[in-house]
């Protein structure tokens, strides 16, 4: 397991933003993370990433404890791609790419010939090699996400953590992000997503996560967790399922409130 | 296979359009240091003064290094001091309309160059002068920094700058007219606009090592501005010290403005102005901007000083009213061209 959280509860002052959550990254899978708003998935990332402080409970990534793992080394082995991040000036996107090498280079190092390859790469798996040079400012949000995207995948980090890279992108767009984190999984990463879309997560997560009021209302592979009663007691809806006529697993089709 | 190794081999774009502007704009600092240096009252040929500031002997030897030297050098350390500390500036509050100036930390380094001046702090020591400086500058930068981390928008950090400066200006009038001090009218509008009239090698010795100081912080923290742009989670999780980054750019900014202030007074609009039009040279990158605008800065002080002795040989006009002169429609444009973004 790439990255284990056990029994972990944060608070925010009086209010516990996550209670005794416990879930597993493994590597070579897709976990999805979801839940209504305010259940506590950015909260459950940023801990995995060692940016909150933690009530109790223990979390430990390629089997040593978070708090032991040095800044820099974490940076290299937990990749982040933030809510709805967006470089704040308007940067070359090849500039954007090669943040994600910062954790690889030596202070004051200009970018080497690995980390050139590294950002080359990372842009062409998201189809964002045609504009390196161009701004960003001047790309469409689909085109931007794409960048920022690269940027995580820059850093080559055997755990990736991506919270709600499907907001505000198209279908087409969204199904590309879903295979990119496939690919990654592929390539031996530990991935995990939040996602707001259930039938996206449904289709292309191997396990899931349902956190609800920051416990874990349900998990494991997406037909369980996402069984009725979870979608019922946790998100107040019933669930149209429609068998796959290409012989995979059930889809969730459309949703009506309970 | 080619295409990948011209890749691997090929600087970013940003990096060939940095290193081709750099180049320019050390040419152009050396060009306007070096008239700076020729241009005076007294009627020497620049043989006479080069030799003098290499020997030292005789009239010319002494006009080349106490008078001409110390304002020539002088405007390369001010100019540097503002443009980079505005570039870094502009990069931690990952705004354009951050500067020393705007943000007031220019006013209150002044004031505290004053109170060492008029209470006799700096005849006593020194170093009581860009100490009272720097202290000044870190005080205003500090209360915009706790502002900034308790969620206070641009614009609630635009005003309460504004705020900042009027307020060390008001102090500044007041501390000099409590002083016994029969120029007070006038010193006081030097030090709030800025002057390089009649500098020794004593504030040279100061400003010098301070602005090399404060512009190594602000280089150090360059990479973590980069990583800020991101937001600051993403910067956490590139393994960014994000409160020491903002810690390294206050306290730099402080000891660059505060030691130039101190040296000549608060000049306006350099470190607004420099930083956002190098800013496309460099890829929209807060660390490839922080020397450049240093540079850009060294040109711009160094050019208006030029120009303040062009104009008005008598020595009446100040250094502040030309790169104001220059800087304030260029600003008021800023805003325009700013305006419904957040």
């Amino acid at each position: 397991m790439s990255a284990v959280i056990e029994n972990v509860s944060v608070r925010y002052g009086a209010r516990a933003a996550l209670s005794k959550v416990s879930a597993c990254f493994a590597a070579g899978a897709v976990t999805g993370i979801v839940g209504p708003n305010g259940a506590g998935k950015t909260t459950l990332l940023r801990a995995v990433l060692g940016l909150q402080p933690l009530a109790g409970g223990s979390i430990r990534i390629l089997n040593k404890p978070l708090a032991e793992w040095p800044r820099e080394e974490l940076a290299r082995t937990v990749a982040y791609l933030p809510q709805g991040g967006e470089a704040k000036w308007p940067m070359l996107a090849e500039d954007v790419a090669m943040l994600g090498r910062l954790p690889h280079r030596a202070a004051f190092a200009a970018p080497q010939a690995a980390d050139r390859l590294a950002v080359r790469e990372a842009l062409a798996r998201c189809d964002a090699a045609a504009f390196a040079h161009r701004r960003t400012d001047e790309l469409s949000a689909g085109e931007r996400a794409r960048v920022l995207f690269a940027r995580a995948l820059a850093t080559g980090a055997p755990i990736l953590l991506a919270d709600e890279p499907a907001a505000f992108l198209d279908p087409a767009h969204q199904l590309r992000l879903m295979e990119l984190l496939r690919e990654e999984a592929r390539r031996g990463a530990a991935v995990a997503v939040t996602l707001h879309d259930l039938p996206l997560a449904a289709r292309h997560c191997d396990e899931i996560v349902v956190l609800h009021e920051g416990r874990v209302a349900a998990d494991g592979v997406p037909a369980t967790a996402l069984s009725d009663e979870a979608l019922a007691e946790v998100f107040g809806i019933a669930a149209l399922r429609v068998r796959d006529p290409e012989g995979g697993r059930d889809m969730l089709a459309s949703f009506r409130r309970i | 296979m080619d295409d990948t190794v011209s890749f691997l081999r090929a600087k970013s774009v940003g990096d060939v359009h940095r290193a081709r502007v750099t180049l320019v704009l050390v040419a152009l600092a050396l060009v306007f240091a070096c008239w700076s240096f020729l241009l005076g009252p007294s009627e020497l040929s620049p043989r006479a003064l080069f030799v003098g500031l290499f020997d030292g002997q005789g009239a010319a030897g002494i006009i080349a290094q106490q008078i001409r030297l110390p304002r020539a050098a002088l405007a390369l350390v001010v100019g540097a001091a503002l443009g980079g500390s505005g570039a870094a500036l502009q990069g931690l509050f990952c705004n354009p309309l951050a500067s020393p100036d705007v943000t007031g930390v220019t006013s209150t380094a002044g004031l505290g160059a004053v109170l060492a001046l008029y209470f006799g702090f700096a005849a006593a020591s020194a170093l009581a002068l860009p100490a009272f400086a720097i202290a000044g500058a870190l005080a205003a930068a500090g209360i915009l920094y706790l502002l900034s981390r308790s969620g206070a928008g641009v614009v609630a950090l635009i005003l309460a700058g504004v705020a900042i400066a009027s307020f060390a200006t008001a102090l500044t009038a007041l501390a000099l007219s409590f002083s016994a001090n029969p120029y007070a009218m006038s010193e006081m509008v030097l030090w709030m606009m800025g002057s390089l009239k009649d500098r020794t090698l004593n504030d040279l010795a100061f400003a010098l090592p301070l602005t090399v100081a404060g512009l190594v912080l602000l280089l150090t923290a360059a990479r973590g501005l980069d990583a800020l742009t991101l937001g600051e989670d993403a910067a956490r999780s590139l393994g960014v010290d994000v409160a020491g980054v903002r810690g390294r750019v206050i306290v730099g900014v402080a000891l660059a403005t505060g030691a130039a202030t101190a040296a000549a007074g608060a000049v306006a609009f350099v470190g607004l102005v420099v930083p956002h039009l190098l800013r496309p040279f460099c890829g929209y990158q807060p660390a490839r901007l922080i020397l450049p605008s240093a540079l850009g800065g060294t040109v711009l002080v160094t050019a208006a000083d030029v120009a303040v002795r062009l104009i008005a040989p008598d020595g009446q006009l100040l250094l502040g009213v030309v790169t104001a002169m220059l800087g304030a429609p260029f600003f008021l444009w800023l805003i325009l061209r700013m305006r419904g973004k957040p």
